[in-house]
């Protein structure tokens, strides 16, 4: 159950950013193939992220952060699916075309104007994601708009960038990543802020995606789309959950970032309220304590104490009770700062970091907090946190304790976060900003011609909602609508329609239900495309087999990978003219027909038919059997 | 530093059309905008691009204006298809280093970097991509402050030149910068370099600096300083560190060992080539087995240097440098191939040409339509030598028939001598005599391991990937 929160009272706005892999052969700069995974690995590397300064002298917040914690960098690498342009070793070859072309593609599906000349540019990660130490993205398209709940949605631009890592390990200072993914091409989507409500968020999330595979020429599968989700309320900050894997997942997490938000500002208000208005206030003080803390029975404390690690006491001053103060449900400000120290001070054994007010229990308890009091001598408004680890950790972790209450001072701070399971997030780095962007030096120029754009254009598939349109004034269910369109059997229903002249309706139904019910039963029926569903209708249309065959036909064809006439063959249907099973009918008799009271025609009937369908075996259509019985029994009566 | 300046009326603006030609420029006129100019920007389609125009590279069209946008992406925007253009501001980026004091420390060795013109360390300009390079040793500090813990430095620039414009003159220049310097004191000298000729450059002062009391030690980086990923930084940690410490008082270079930030190998300048168009660890002894490895955190015992040879010749502040830099310009290379033409070598000789150094096949081959081309050329003057141009090995041609008519021609072999190293050695060879008899004498007697007498089965090891014990090795070492 979520906790309510009223969206419009808080003001929370959310947009949406949609990364979707491409269908493409090849990676985006380089010619290795896209889309194969492997799982081990034939060499690895080792390397550290470096800051590069900027435009003032500086060093850029995220950059900073990230390279505070130090990280030693591991690539595993396997030969089939990276070279050395993946392990920054070998610039960039001229980008994939194919690429282009399908984000086009995308880009006109969502009425969206094409940039002239497309540049690459450079997005800074030092997280080690990606090698290079950046993202070559680049914008495609700009000012589209999506037909969503009655309104426009405003896509404010989409970009087609390269797939990053995925991540292996990330323990203390070292995280490990493997490369197969990394380069795959991949678009960007971003809305406008202008989503008012999680369930939005959600449906926002479904139409882009269906968008997308309207195409044809996008990924699909577990991590082929993933979106990042920006939320905030009135007086709060933009934070990006990252990685919302499925759309459903949207609503809790939109939901509880919403609350984090909201109780992050009343934080801040009472955070003034005792006087805490500007960052600088805030005052922390590492006390060394580990000569306390030696010899107590917590498992954690030892084995940080055994690998020559300290155990801090951070006071902070005036801040007293704050750290247990809810954010998330079931999560603290405690937790704010766990995560924070986890990322950037690398302390990454739990719990991370304990607040005084709620330390475990372990045995003499009472006697070291005792000891600590005297210690550290906390005042009545004071609070003291313990981390425990390296002792360089440690006095970042101090560092990051202060920094994320002077964060609070000023309300939410910009974060990137990460999707947990359960709806909840937690710190992933600062919000990057627009500083982290440069141009590519490595690349020229893409030039879209208006006779490229004119030619895609010309191939362009149906809009979703152009086909949802048509397929409900076939009176085809909304829900079989989004079904086809999701899972490509829309195309083969236009196929169909199109080449066979058969009912809309019964295209759908066939191939949006039936054909579902069979791949829920394990039947490989995706391996059927649009000229295969055409194979099988053509005899249905022209009358030679019943539409109770469909399916038999389409299981057979899928399973042995046969055309529609040797399937149905293979399956003891005849695909032959009427008169020639019409004869068969007289054959049939009523022996075995038990009279009884009540007695119809309609009885006899179905005693007839059964039998009928025993004997043609599906050689005709049910539907024709049905009406020739009829005619038979009448002519009796 | 960005400077803003919004009130620069357009007509005093000199940059205003960098880049931009025909109908972009244009453009500008027509919508009083220019580079620089943070505008927004309508097109027939009502899209709104709101950003700052960037100048645009001389070689590119003049159809589009590239604008970079607000949340950081560049776009081209067709001039025929703007329908509005408003200037919201000025904004003209002149960038500087931001230069801190290079503290001073009177326990830490003195080390001078001299520039020739690679960018070792830079700043990035966010908005068009350019690289400024750090240079002063502030504005090293600012960008490594790491090298603040190793030596006291100093640098001077001494030209910026693109690595592959090194030439004589900039040799000489260096040498002789490079004698100073140790007259000076410094005790070690770093040369900041690009990679591509950088080989080139360490063999010419093995010869032009000898002698030398101190380390000089030669380093570049294969991926810009600009991104997060370079090795730029480590690279020149060690240098200075090698330059600083290290025992070696020899010319060298500092590049990495494996692509992975770990180690940087120390070369010896004559011994070294770029093995890789754009690797980390390009750089490769031939031959030989590297001097030693140099690495950013201390070995077990507290130092940072693996020696990997006793062959050296070891640091000594008493030892006085010989500088000669002198350097005969006509000198050439030529890499011999089936049907290379006799004419080349005529053409060489008629042209003045004084020494060639072939890089022949296998032990040190040409064929027979050569002999008479290069009989002229020796008759006319010309020192004809034999390097061989699979790398390693030794050019032995008293084993073949086509090696014996060719010394007969008078063709020095120059044994194991790499075909650049032998290039500007006869460079500098020339530069002091025309006597054939001493021209000879030089070439052959090797001054810093040019020539070795014996190549160790260590010195050859080009692993094959896909043999199983290869792929266990890499498995178990860091690419």
């Amino acid at each position: 159950m979520l906790e309510p929160l009223d969206y419009e009272a808080v003001g929370l706005i959310s947009g949406l950013e949609v990364h979707q892999q491409l269908l493409t052969k090849h990676k985006l700069f380089c010619r290795c193939p896209a889309g194969l995974y492997t799982e081990t690995h034939d060499g690895e590397v080792l390397r550290h992220m470096r800051p590069t300064l900027s435009e003032l002298g500086e060093y850029d917040g995220t950059a900073l952060m990230e390279f505070k914690t130090k990280k030693e960098i591991v690539y595993l690498l396997n030969h089939m699916n990276v070279c050395t342009y993946e392990m920054d070793d070998t610039p960039p070859f001229l980008v994939n075309q194919e690429a282009i072309d399908v984000s086009i593609e995308l880009c006109l599906m969502m009425q969206m104007d094409i940039i002239d000349e497309v540049h690459i540019a450079r997005k800074q990660y030092l997280d080690g994601s990606i090698p290079t130490g950046f993202q070559r993205t680049a914008i495609v398209g700009v000012n589209g708009v999506l037909p969503f709940h009655g309104r426009n949605l405003t896509i404010t631009h989409l970009s087609v960038e390269e797939d990053s890592c995925r991540e292996v390990k990330d323990r203390g200072h070292q995280i490990v990543w493997r490369t197969d993914r990394l380069g795959m091409p991949l678009t960007e989507t971003v809305t406008g802020p202008e989503l008012r409500t999680p369930e939005e968020v959600r449906d926002a999330i479904l139409l882009c995606g269906m968008v997308a595979r309207s195409t044809g020429r996008v990924r699909t599968g577990i991590g082929a789309s993933r979106q990042d989700v920006n939320v905030s309320v009135r007086g709060g900050n933009r934070c990006e959950i990252k990685g919302v894997p499925r759309a459903g997942y949207a609503v809790p997490l939109v939901h509880n970032e919403g609350i984090r938000q909201h109780r992050l500002l009343q934080l801040r208000d009472e955070l003034h309220r005792r006087g805490f208005t500007t960052p600088e206030s805030i005052r922390v003080e590492p006390i060394d304590v580990s000569d306390i803390f030696a010899g107590v029975d917590l498992g954690f404390i030892h084995r940080a104490l055994e690998a020559g690690g300290r155990v801090f006491a951070v006071k902070a001053l005036g801040l007293g009770g704050l750290a247990l103060y809810p954010t998330q449900p079931e999560t603290t400000f405690l937790d704010e700062l766990s995560g924070r120290i986890r990322v950037i001070a690398c302390l990454d054994e739990a719990p991370i970091v304990l607040s005084s007010a709620a330390l475990p229990q372990f045995p003499d308890k009472h006697r070291v907090i005792e000891r600590l009091r005297k210690r550290v001598k906390p005042g009545d408004n004071d609070d003291y946190f313990i981390v425990f680890g390296p002792e360089g950790d440690c006095r970042t972790a101090a560092n990051e304790i202060r920094l994320r209450f002077a964060d609070a001072t000023e309300g939410v701070p910009k974060e990137t976060r990460q999707a947990l399971t359960g709806g909840f997030t937690t710190f992933e780095r600062i919000l990057p900003g627009p500083d982290r962007m440069y141009p590519d030096t490595d690349s020229p120029p893409t030039r879209i011609t208006e006779q490229r754009v004119a030619e895609i254009r010309a191939r362009l598939r149906p809009a979703p909602w152009v086909r949802i349109e048509r397929y409900m004034k076939w009176r085809v269910p909304e829900e079989t609508c989004r079904y086809l369109i999701r899972k490509g059997g829309a195309e083969c229903v236009d196929a169909v329609v199109e080449k066979t002249g058969v009912d809309g309706l019964v295209a759908a139904i066939e191939i949006g239900q039936r054909a579902k019910a069979l791949k829920r039963a394990g039947i490989p029926v995706e391996r059927l495309g649009a000229a295969e569903w055409v194979d099988v209708f053509g005899l249905l249309a022209s009358g030679r087999v019943g539409r109770e065959s469909v399916p038999v036909i389409a299981t057979r064809m899928a399973k042995d990978g046969l055309t529609a006439k040797v399937a149905a063959a293979s399956e003891g249907i005849n695909v032959v003219a009427r008169g020639e099973w019409l004869p068969d009918l007289d054959t049939l008799s009523m022996d075995g027909y038990l009279t009884e009271k009540g007695d119809t025609p309609d009885k006899k009937l179905r005693f007839l038919a059964g039998k009928a369908m025993d004997v043609l075996k599906g050689r005709a259509p049910a539907k024709e059997i049905a009406e020739a019985l009829r005619e038979r029994l009448g002519a009796r009566r | 530093m960005t400077t803003q300046s919004p009130t620069l009326p357009l007509a005093e603006r000199a940059d205003r059309f960098q880049g931009y030609r025909g109908m972009a420029k244009a453009a500008f006129e027509t919508f009083a905008i220019g580079v620089w100019s943070e505008v927004e920007i309508l097109n027939d389609r009502g899209s709104s691009f709101v950003g700052v125009i960037l100048p645009r590279s001389e070689n590119a069209d003049d159809l589009h204006i590239v604008v970079k946008l607000f949340n950081g992406y560049n776009v081209g925007i067709r001039a025929d298809r703007i329908a509005s253009a408003r200037e919201l501001g000025y904004r003209k980026a002149v960038y500087k280093i931001p230069e801190k004091d290079f503290p001073f420390d009177p326990k830490k060795k003195n080390v001078t970097l001299l520039g020739t013109g690679g960018t070792i360390a830079s700043r990035l300009d966010y908005r068009t991509g350019a690289v400024i390079p750090a240079f002063t040793p502030g504005e090293l500090y600012g960008a490594v402050p790491e090298l603040a813990d190793i030596a006291n430095l100093t640098t001077k620039k001494l030209f910026g030149v693109f690595s592959e414009n090194m030439a004589p003159e900039q040799y000489k220049a260096l040498a002789i910068a490079i004698g100073e310097e140790i007259e000076r004191g410094a005790d070690g000298i770093v040369v900041g370099h690009g990679t591509d000729t950088m080989a080139h450059t360490a063999a010419i002062l093995s010869f032009m600096v000898q002698n030398s009391p101190v380390p000089i030690v030669i380093v570049g980086s294969q991926r810009s300083s600009d991104r997060p990923s370079s090795d730029a930084a480590l690279n020149l940690m060690n240098a200075v560190r090698s330059a600083a410490e290290c025992d070696i008082a020899e010319v060298m270079i500092c590049m990495f060992g494996p692509t992975s930030d770990n180690y940087d190998l120390l070369h010896r300048g004559t011994r070294c080539r770029k093995m890789h168009s754009s690797y980390r660890s390009t750089f490769r002894t031939i031959g030989a087995t590297p001097l030693a490895t140099v690495s950013r955190y201390p070995n077990g015992d507290g130092s940072h240097f693996t020696y990997l040879t006793d062959d050296i010749v070891r640091r000594d502040k008493t030892r006085k440098p010989v500088i000669t830099p002198v350097f005969e310009q006509k000198v050439t290379i030529q890499y011999y191939y089936p049907n290379f033409n006799p004419d080349i070598i005529d053409g060489l000789s008629a042209m003045g040409y004084r020494g060639m150094v072939i890089a022949g096949t296998g032990l040190g081959h040409v064929n027979k339509p050569l002999y008479p081309a290069i009989r002229r050329a020796i008759d006319k003057g010309m020192t004809v030598v034999m390097t061989v141009q699979t790398l390693w090995g030794f050019a032995q041609m008293y084993v073949y028939d086509t090696g014996r008519d060719l010394l007969d021609l008078g063709i020095i072999p120059m044994d194991n001598m790499l075909p650049e190293t032998a290039y500007v050695k006869l460079g500098w060879v020339l530069g002091q005599t025309d006597d054939p008899k001493r021209i000879r004498e030089m070439m052959t007697t090797p001054i810093n391991h040019e020539i070795t007498p014996r190549e160790p089965h260590n010195g050859y090891l080009i692993l094959q990937g896909g043999l199983p014990e290869v792929e266990a090795f890499v498995q178990k070492h860091w690419k």
